[in-house]
């Protein structure tokens, strides 16, 4: 300490506790800072570089040479920026079809996806070389086989809570403003739907994971699909309530019954009409 | 049937025909003086047409929700205590609810049968309201409200509104999420009221939404009241329907004194009775193979959750529907609220249908000034202007609907919500309009057809060439009783403006009133095309061998010639 001391008027000691305040914000920074992409070894940098053949081709029209999004003339949006969208995103925007887009709409409806697995994953693989974002959830969020039942009341509240005023209780989609909507979550993979919930595609909010844990997220997927799983004692509507339920029973109901008056009020006591 | 009295036959008395169960019956003659009651109506006529079974649908429905409503009670619970559910429904099961969603579950999943019987109930109820609204759609077009069943017009209105608050009640009662929701929007309905609103919510709900008393106050109303007013109103209803006999269409040996139709025994009888289980029968087919108002997907009731395609039942989906379209206007006077974007959609409209439908035939009458007893049905073309003014309010019940549902329609149709509301907005004023423009010129054109068969005959199908080379069509006259039947209507009144002046220059003192009927009285009728008078009936027979050429003589019963030329007969 007596060096210290002894040299606090050194002409050089202000630089050196300039330097020493840099290198610790520095090392604060680096221990602190969103992590940077990790895509260092020889097979990533290959899929990397598939990925952005894969992206000149299909996306850069809209997205950008560098993805890094093209903006209309009256400052629009023309194709977003994917600098830090994550894998997830690309992941899921790609692998339920919805990207690359038919033609313009109001929203990107989902379709038969246009590149495979593999195609995918090097696309995702590239977007996340970009920058920093969410990637694609490790299956045990994921895959809900196992849930406890205490999960599925859980994953349910959550349902509810977060995810019904769009989505609908039974997950069979609504209306948004202006042609957009929430679609449907029948037949989606559990992983989309994690993947959703993180990366907010399109008009939906995101959940990250410091909203909705992982593990709760897990339990979201896992009560989606337990009550699209039941069985609707026959027609179900669709699961779109009383709307549906009016026309049944107007057309089926009224409409049956308006039948069955019909053939009572034709047949009287005689049953065979005399031929005049 | 008169007696046969051949000599070996045996009179009827003196045979053991009815001995056996003339005792008991004359016991219960003798006590309850049956005899009287039961001759008298016994033998009563009821004409047959399907439309006239619309009504019987409703009453039956009504018949299938007592019994399976009793069921219901046995197991149902109205309370919003809070219980921890530990039913057999897992994605549920430690969740914290009301009593009642979680008796509503257990009837659902843990009661023999519940399940089945509760969507009986459901879909019965459905469909009470629907024929309700069809049998009163009937009464309207074919006239059957005018004089004298003007007051069992009124009790049917009675019935309606009744129908529609037990109905919303019934759809509350298992507290989940959407009958939750749907309560919220009655409260919001409330309070919209100017000024009291606020007090009647309280009052409605002991205190401030959605409280702890609603469930079992709405159940009481569910499953007492409402019902018990419902039976004196069917009962009142039924009683009057004996009284002044039912209405009949026009035909050959009908008359406004006559009803010409089957006796309650044994045919009608045998007919309302089986029709009673061909509607049990199918509400519980639909209740077997048709999933309605699954509440456990629902979840239970709370104030901060809602679902996409929350709506009512389909006979409140037309308030919701004009709710959702309206813009919204609210203003502030001092503290109160005046929240016009609920209050005039919801209540005044509300308000507006029913008294509209309450006033129309005393304000038909008025216009037409027609005081005379009816029993004869009128067919919807030959009161063009009633039609027209019943299809256009059906367009503007339709619009409010399609608004009303207008997620769904987006969801389903890939349509933007936006575009169906403001469609629906503009369609709420011109829709009407145009309905009512189109239909009088349809039925005005229907009348114009059936004048020209009156007059012209049908057209047989048979193409004749004549010397000089032309084709025509041969027309054959109608046979006399379609012919009556389209005839047997009255004559468009005559339409004279009411004098402004007496002769010597004095005002009128009914005037302003008696020119405004007039002008009212002239709409009603403007261009009914008033069926053809005798003489010209009786010229056009005249006509009718110089129109065939050459002249043919068609047996009486031939009624043109199919497609493949094989002639058609009566």
């Amino acid at each position: 300490m007596r060096f210290l001391s002894t040299h606090r008027r050194h002409p050089l000691a202000g630089y050196a506790v300039l330097l020493f305040g840099l290198l610790l914000a520095g090392a604060l920074y680096y221990a602190f800072a969103p992590g940077k992409a990790q895509a260092d070894t020889a097979g990533d940098t290959a899929k990397i570089e598939q990925g952005r053949e894969l992206f000149l081709v299909g996306c850069a029209s809209c997205h950008g040479l560098n993805a890094e999004g093209i903006m209309t003339r009256s400052d629009g949006n023309y194709g977003p920026s994917l600098i830090g969208v994550g894998a997830a995103a690309v992941d899921f925007q790609v692998g339920t079809g919805r990207m690359p887009m038919a033609q313009t709409a109001p929203q990107a409806p989902r379709k038969d996806p246009v590149y495979d697995e593999e195609e995918t994953e090097a696309l995702a693989a590239y977007v996340a070389s970009l920058g920093p974002g969410p990637a694609v959830p490790d299956e045990e969020y994921t895959d809900v086989s196992d849930v406890s039942q205490e999960e599925l009341t859980r994953g349910g509240e959550f349902f509810r809570t977060n995810c019904t005023a769009c989505h609908n209780s039974v997950g069979a989609g609504g209306a948004l403003p202006s042609g957009r909507y929430a679609p449907t979550l029948r037949d989606v993979s559990g992983k989309h739907i994690y993947e959703a919930m993180q990366t907010g595609p399109q008009q939906m909010p995101v959940f990250n994971d410091d909203v909705i844990t992982p593990e709760d997220k897990r339990a979201i997927i896992a009560y989606i699909k337990n009550v699209q799983a039941q069985p609707q004692g026959g027609f179900g509507g669709g699961g779109l309530g009383p709307v549906v339920d009016g026309m049944f029973a107007w057309i089926i109901g009224i409409g049956g019954l308006v039948a069955v008056a019909v053939w009572l009020a034709a047949h009287g006591a005689r049953v065979k009409k005399k031929r005049s | 049937m008169t007696e046969t009295a051949s000599p070996t036959a045996t009179p009827l008395k003196d045979t053991n025909f009815g001995k056996k169960s003339a005792g008991p019956v004359e016991w219960l003659d003798d006590r309850l003086g049956l005899a009287g009651v039961v001759r008298k109506n016994i033998r009563k006529v009821f004409p047959d047409h399907w439309s006239f079974l619309l009504g019987e649908i409703a009453l039956w429905s009504f018949v299938v929700l007592l019994l399976t409503g009793t069921f219901l009670t046995f197991w149902f619970q109205p309370s919003m205590a809070e219980v921890p559910y530990n039913g057999s429904y897992e994605p549920l099961r430690g969740l914290e609810m009301s009593q009642a969603y979680a008796s509503t579950l257990n009837i659902s999943f843990d009661i023999r049968g519940g399940l089945l019987v509760r969507q009986i109930h459901h879909w019965a109820a459905a469909l009470f309201m629907a024929a309700l609204m069809a049998h009163m759609l009937r009464v309207f077009f074919t006239g059957a409200y005018r004089k004298p069943r003007e007051i069992n017009w009124l009790i049917g209105i009675g019935l309606f509104a009744v129908g529609l608050i037990e109905g919303f009640a019934g759809y509350s009662l298992p507290d989940d999420l959407l009958s939750g929701t749907g309560l919220r929007f009655v409260d919001g309905l409330i309070r919209s009221i100017p000024i009291v609103g606020s007090y009647l919510e309280f009052f409605v709900f002991g205190g401030e939404f959605p409280g702890e008393l609603i469930i079992a106050r709405l159940y009481m109303a569910h499953i007492f009241l409402l019902p018990g007013i419902l039976l004196g109103l069917i009962a009142a209803h039924m009683l009057l329907l004996v009284y002044h006999k039912h209405t009949q269409w026009p035909g050959p040996g009908r008359t406004e004194k006559n009803v010409v139709g089957y006796p309650m025994l044994p045919v009608y009888a045998a007919k309302a009775g089986g029709f009673f289980f061909v509607v049990f029968g199918f509400t519980a087919l639909m209740a077997a193979v048709i999933q309605i108002n699954p509440i456990w997907t629902y979840g239970p009731y709370n104030p901060s959750e809602v679902t996409a395609g929350s709506q009512p039942d389909w006979y409140m989906g037309w308030v919701e529907g004009a709710v959702r379209i309206m813009p919204n206007w609210e203003f502030t006077i001092g503290p109160e609220t005046f929240s016009l974007n609920v209050f005039i959609p919801a209540v005044l409209l509300m308000g507006l249908l029913f008294t509209v439908l309450a006033i129309w035939p005393f304000f038909e009458s008025w216009v037409t000034g027609d005081k005379k007893e009816h029993h004869l049905l009128q067919r919807p073309r030959n009161a063009p202007t009633r039609t027209a003014f019943g299809v256009a309010g059906m367009t503007f019940y339709g619009i409010c609907w399609i608004a009303g549902g207008n997620d769904i329609i987006a969801l389903k149709f890939n349509l933007d919500i936006f575009t169906i509301t403001w469609l629906a907005r503009i369609g709420v004023f011109v829709g009407p309009v145009i309905a009512f423009i189109i239909t009088r010129r349809i039925c005005i054109s229907l009348q114009r057809k059936d004048n020209d068969a009156v007059l012209h005959g049908y057209e047989t199908g048979i193409i004749v060439r004549s010397p000089e080379g032309s084709y025509a069509e041969a027309h054959a006259p109608l046979p006399t009783d379609v012919a009556y039947t389209l005839t047997a209507r009255p004559r468009v009144p005559e339409l004279t403006a009411p004098e402004a002046e007496d002769e010597d220059g004095v005002r009128n003192p009914e005037g302003r009133k008696a020119r405004l009927r007039a002008w009212a009285k002239r709409f009603f009728y403007a261009h009914d095309v008033d069926k053809p008078t005798r003489e010209e009936v009786v010229e056009s027979e005249h006509h009718f061998h110089d129109e065939v050429y050459p002249p043919h003589d068609f047996p009486d019963d031939f009624s043109g010639v199919s497609e493949t030329g094989v002639p058609k007969h009566h």
